[in-house]
């Protein structure tokens, strides 16, 4: 399985390329999708090491702000997508050196805790951030480039796509790496790594500052994407969603965040469209049906059919 | 100092009336929260929903007999009574539909699981209720308001919140704390607590303890979400509210600590309504940042016990 996955990222990635030139509202719906999976990845790495975070939506946040924030000061795509990297490593890095210290239900709330001070800070800082009316974010110029809207929603798409391939890829590296595989041990017997010299703490921060960084790279897409940032991006249920969405993809290999996006915001934008009130409902049931019927997600699931037809 | 006390005092009273009240609120629901992951090892995050629709049920139930010439003193009654129909009638469903199958799963799982039911109820309450804010405070005005002396002035708050809502989380308390040290089935709730597998080896119906506990939880939270309802409307969003900071008190508390709990919603409540009136913005922000310093200090929790690590 873990062979053919470059090979099912392609044909995972050319279904978006057709799905995008045939109808262009898919377009946006997918380059979300794109941006949520960059971020899931962060939420599979710390999975790898047994901890959830239910309060991830602040990176994304971090990096939607950072975006809006500096679009009219700095207004070029590629710089702002770095300094919305960077600013969420350094602020991974902060948080990750106190949460790091913490397992399971502690793991799990602090980072909690963290997202939603976040989010009462964009909230009632009305003076800077507009409170939750939010940020408006203009068209800004990629690389020097100066676009018109539909120049710029492809030229978003293509770099969320591209950096969805390099940062899978190099994730993908990571995660075969002794300091990737050590995430394992931290989930099964985090005490026995450290008898053999891991510093077990060290390793999960890592995972931690690259996660975070994910998410800051996710929601500066996204802010581009739909140019309009409000405090909800860091409420708690936006974190939900994210683990939501590792699970829905399967935590296996490094495509489940984007199958699993993708299914995500299809199912999402579909049931918005035809249930108004019960689209939450709708997805709530598909997580459960996931759950309980498809233990390994999409993932698994492709990889079952596969190995269904290579006997 | 002096002067600012002058100058504050009465808002100062008013703030810690205020906490003293929201703090019996957070308590009920955060002990239910508690003693469910306490025993069955899950993090609920539907209790935030059974919250809701404990309230929402008791202000229907509520307009509905007072519209049938109910006098306005059974109006309490009713409330408690609704808040336990409603935990006796969700509880068991969703114990033995939905949790009973993934005892077994990852703890990730077990809280998707619930973060699912969590969505599904979230547009459940809104197909039945609509998204009008919805009012019923007959208990609160049957019970009138009393001029509490403080220095050499008084304070009108309403007798609801100073006697009924401490009131009921302190016989709360005290009955639970009874119940689980001094009756049979309460010392079987506390050995499957501390230890699963010696509990169930010694003979004890494990099954029948997670459906006993979980019931009694959800009446728990649907017991504080009802005897919210007279004192503010009942809008969409709620019970996501309420989880957060649910989540909040038991971090700090430790898990499966009801002393731990009552304290913590004590510090959380007072908190809160100190910094809604000193410092509004500081309202949301205050108990997480309760939580962090007391997890700085006690990691394990205020009241947690520190466990052995496994080699």
């Amino acid at each position: 399985m873990r062979k053919i996955e470059p090979f099912l990222a392609l044909l995972l990635a050319a279904a978006m390329i057709t799905a995008a030139v045939t109808a262009p509202w898919l377009r946006f719906v997918l380059t979300i999708a794109l941006a949520k999976g960059i971020a899931v990845i962060g939420i599979l790495l710390l999975l790898r090491a047994g901890q959830v975070s239910f309060g991830h939506a602040l990176y994304i946040a971090f990096g939607a702000y950072t975006v809006a924030f500096l679009a009219p000061r700095y207004g070029d795509a590629v710089v702002l997508l770095l300094l919305a990297a960077v600013g969420a490593g350094l602020l991974g890095l902060v948080i990750g050196l106190f949460v790091t210290r913490y397992r399971q239900i502690f793991f799990g709330m602090l980072n909690l805790a963290m997202s939603m001070v976040f989010y009462s800070l964009l909230e009632k800082l009305y003076h800077y951030t507009k409170g939750s009316d939010g940020i408006r974010v203009e068209i800004m110029p990629i690389a020097g480039q100066t676009l018109d809207r539909v120049a710029y929603e492809w030229w978003i798409f293509g770099i969320a796509m591209g950096l969805a391939f390099v940062l899978g890829f190099l994730i993908r590296l990571y995660l075969s790496s002794p300091m990737g595989e050590a995430l394992a041990g931290i989930k099964t017997r985090e005490t026995r790594l450290e008898f053999m010299g891991v510093p077990a703490r060290g390793v999960l921060l890592a995972a931690y500052v690259m996660s975070a960084m994910l998410g800051g790279i996710g929601g500066a897409i996204i802010a581009m994407t739909s140019r309009h940032v409000t405090p909800l991006l860091s409420y708690w249920t936006s974190s939900g969603e994210l683990v939501f969405i590792a699970i829905l993809g399967g935590a296996g290999g490094v495509l489940g965040p984007f199958l699993g996006a993708a299914a995500y915001e299809l199912v999402r934008i579909y049931a918005a469209a035809s249930f108004a009130d019960a689209w939450q409902m709708i997805l709530g049931a598909v997580l459960l049906l996931v759950i309980l019927f498809a233990p390994g997600g999409l993932w698994g699931m492709a990889a079952r059919v596969m190995k269904g037809r290579a006997q | 100092m002096a002067e600012w006390f002058q100058d504050n005092g009465l808002l100062l009273g008013l703030a810690l009336l205020d906490g003293l009240s929201s703090a019996g609120l957070i308590f009920l629901v955060a002990v239910g929260l508690n003693l469910v992951f306490g025993v069955l090892r899950i993090i609920n995050v539907a209790h935030g929903s059974l919250y809701a629709i404990g309230a929402y049920s008791a202000a229907s139930i509520g307009i509905f007999l007072s519209g049938r010439g109910l006098p306005d003193w059974a109006s309490i009654p009713t409330l408690i009574l609704s808040a336990a129909l409603v935990g006796a009638i969700l509880g068991p469903i969703i114990e033995r539909l939905l949790l009973r199958r993934i005892y077994a799963q990852e703890e990730v799982v077990q809280l998707l699981v619930t973060f699912a039911l969590f969505m599904i109820l979230e547009d459940v309450q809104k197909l039945l209720w609509g998204v009008q804010p919805i009012h019923h405070d007959t208990a609160m005005r049957w019970l009138g308001t009393i001029d509490v002396p403080f220095g050499a002035d008084f304070i009108p708050f309403t007798n609801y919140q100073l006697f009924v809502l401490p009131g009921i989380a302190i016989v709360t308390l005290v009955g639970l704390a009874w119940f689980l040290r001094r009756t049979l089935t309460g010392r079987v709730i506390v050995a499957v607590t501390t230890d699963r597998e010696a509990a169930t080896a010694m003979g004890i119906d494990a099954a029948k303890v997670f459906l006993l506990t979980f019931t009694f939880g959800a009446m728990l939270a649907a017991l504080g979400g009802a005897l919210s309802s007279p004192t503010a409307a009942l809008v969409p969003g709620i019970g996501a509210q309420t989880i957060v900071l649910s989540f909040a008190v038991v971090a700090t508390a430790g898990l499966g600590q009801i002393e731990g709990a009552a304290l913590t919603s004590l510090m959380m409540g007072l908190g809160r309504s100190i910094a809604v009136y000193f410092e509004p913005e500081l309202e949301v922000v205050v108990p997480y940042i309760i939580m962090v310093l007391v997890l700085l200090v006690r990691p394990q929790g205020l009241f947690g016990v520190i466990e052995t690590r496994r080699v």
